[in-house]
C-alpha cells in the first residue's frame, strides 16, 4: 500500500460521499445535476488498462447507482468511459505525446485536455440518460439532458483539475 | 488448448470488461421491470443508513414547515372528532355495536430520509423496514394525500414507488361522479400527474377533485390526490387529464404507510374465483 494507492482510495470515498450528499441535490434549471464524480477516471494515473481501474470505475458507477436507485446506468457508463480512455487519448494525441508513464493530464496542452474530458463526458452522460429513458421516443430529452448536464459537469471537472494541478 | 489460454490470458481486461458491463446492463433492465430490483436500491443497510445521517441533519432547517403542517392536520382531525360527536349524539338510539366492528387498515408512521422528483423513475426511502412488519405493495399517504406504494423492504428501511414514476399505476376516481381511472405520470412537471382511462360519460370540470378509487387492496377509498388542472377531448373520449397534485412532492417528511388487513383474504378469495 503506497501512497498513491491511499490517495486513490480516499478519492473513490470522497467522491461517491460528495455526489450523493451534494451534487446530486442542486437540481439547476429544475433538473441538472452534474456527474462529477467520473473525474476519478481523469485523476487515475494514465497508465495502460489495468485491472484495478475496471473493477473501481464499475464499483465507483455501481455506489452511485446504489444511493440514488438507477439500476446499473451509472455503473455501465463509467466502466465503459474507463475502458476507452486510453484509445480516446491516442486518437487525440500525437505519437511522440504518448509516453504513459510520464503523462499526466494536466500536462497536456489545454484544448487537448478539454477535447479528452469533453469526448469522455458526453459519452458517459449520454449513456446514463438514454439507459435511464431506455426508449428511443424520448431522443429529445436524452440529447437535451446529456448536453446541459455535460456542459455542467465539464466546466467543474476543469475547474477542479486546475486547482489539483497547481497544488502540485 | 494452449492458444485458447493465451488468446484469454491476452485479452483478459476486455473480458473483465464485458463481463461486469453485461451486469451493470442487467441491473439496469431489471430496475426497469416494476417490483424487480432486489440488490441495487437505496434499502439496504449501507445507503439507507447514511440517508438516516444526511436527513438528521436536514430536519432541523425544516422543523417549522414541519410544525405548521401538523398543526393543520391538527385542525381537521379536531374537526372531524366535534363532526363524529354531533353524528353520534344524533344517532345514540343505535350507537356502534362495538363487538362486530372490525378495523380494517392499520397505519404505520415512518419518515422520508431520501425523496427523489427529478427523474423519470422516482423513488423515496423510508426509515422503517420488515422489523416495524412493513411488507411491500403497501400504500403509502400523509396527511395531504397519496405519496406512492412501498416495493423493496430491508430490515429497517424501505423503498417507495413514488407517483412520480413512470411505471406506476394508481386507481382513482373522480369524488362527486364515481368514475374510475388510473393516475399516470408523463414525467413532465413534479407537480402535475396525469389520469388515464377515465370514460366520457364522466362530465369533468377544472377543478374537480380526484380521490382514490377503492377497487386495489392497497389504498383505502377516498384518499386525496389532486384537483383536475386542464384536460382536452379527442374522438370523443379524453386525448388528456392534467391533475394538480396536492402534495408537494418536493418536501415530504413524515409519512403514513397503509396495511389493509383483509388483503390476505380478498386475494384468496379471487384466486379461488378465477380457478374455479
Amino acid at each position: 500500500m503506497n501512497r498513491d494507492n491511499i490517495n486513490i482510495a480516499l478519492l473513490f470515498i470522497g467522491l461517491i460521499l460528495l455526489q450523493i450528499i451534494v451534487l446530486n441535490n442542486i437540481n439547476f434549471l429544475g433538473y441538472i445535476n452534474p456527474f462529477f464524480y467520473i473525474i476519478f477516471i481523469f485523476l487515475y494515473p494514465l497508465k495502460k488498462i489495468d485491472g484495478s481501474l475496471i473493477l473501481l470505475s464499475f464499483f465507483l458507477g455501481l455506489f452511485i447507482d446504489i444511493f440514488s436507485n438507477s439500476g446499473g446506468t451509472n455503473a455501465a457508463a463509467t466502466l465503459l468511459i474507463a475502458f476507452i480512455r486510453i484509445p480516446v487519448l491516442k486518437i487525440i494525441l500525437d505519437k511522440r505525446e504518448l509516453e504513459y508513464s510520464s503523462l499526466s493530464i494536466s500536462k497536456l496542452p489545454f484544448y487537448k485536455s478539454l477535447t479528452f474530458i469533453a469526448v469522455l463526458t458526453f459519452i458517459h452522460h449520454f449513456i446514463v440518460f438514454s439507459l435511464e429513458y431506455f426508449k428511443w421516443s424520448n431522443m429529445n430529452i436524452i440529447l437535451t439532458k446529456t448536453s446541459l448536464t455535460s456542459i455542467f459537469t465539464i466546466v467543474l471537472i476543469l475547474i477542479s483539475l486546475t486547482f489539483v494541478s497547481r497544488k502540485r | 488448448m494452449q492458444q485458447i489460454i493465451s488468446f484469454l490470458y491476452k485479452n483478459k481486461y476486455f473480458i473483465l470488461f464485458l463481463l461486469l458491463e453485461s451486469s451493470a446492463i442487467f441491473f439496469t433492465i431489471q430496475s426497469h421491470s416494476y417490483h424487480k430490483s432486489k440488490f441495487i436500491n437505496s434499502a439496504n443497510f449501507i445507503s439507507g443508513g447514511l440517508y438516516n445521517k444526511i436527513n438528521n441533519f436536514k430536519e432541523f432547517l425544516l422543523l417549522k414547515d414541519e410544525n405548521v403542517r401538523l398543526a393543520e392536520e391538527n385542525v381537521q382531525l379536531k374537526n372531524l372528532l366535534n363532526q363524529k360527536d354531533k353524528l353520534t349524539a344524533q344517532n345514540s338510539a343505535k350507537e356502534a355495536d362495538t363487538v362486530n366492528f372490525n378495523q380494517k387498515y392499520s397505519y404505520i408512521s415512518a419518515k422520508v430520509i431520501n425523496n427523489n422528483f427529478r427523474k423519470n423513475n422516482n423513488y423515496l426511502t423510508i426509515n422503517k423496514g420488515e422489523s416495524s412488519h412493513l411488507k411491500s405493495d403497501l400504500g403509502v399517504i400523509n396527511s395531504k394525500g397519496i405519496i406512492g406504494i412501498t416495493k423493496s423492504v430491508s430490515n429497517k428501511y424501505a423503498t417507495v414507488l413514488s407517483i412520480l414514476n413512470v411505471n406506476s399505476r394508481i386507481n382513482v376516481k373522480l369524488l362527486n361522479s364515481n368514475h374510475f381511472g388510473s393516475l399516470n405520470w408523463n414525467n413532465n412537471h413534479y407537480n402535475t400527474v396525469q389520469l388515464l382511462d377515465l370514460p366520457i360519460q364522466a362530465n369533468i370540470k377544472i377543478g374537480d377533485t380526484v380521490v382514490t378509487g377503492g377497487r386495489s387492496t392497497i389504498f383505502p377509498e377516498g384518499i386525496q390526490v389532486g384537483t383536475i388542472k386542464d384536460f382536452k377531448t379527442k374522438n370523443n373520449t379524453y386525448d388528456f387529464i392534467n391533475i394538480t397534485l396536492f402534495n408537494d412532492m418536493s418536501s415530504v417528511g413524515f409519512v403514513e404507510i397503509i396495511t389493509n388487513l383483509d388483503k390476505e383474504e380478498i386475494k384468496n378469495l379471487e384466486e379461488k374465483t378465477s380457478n374455479e
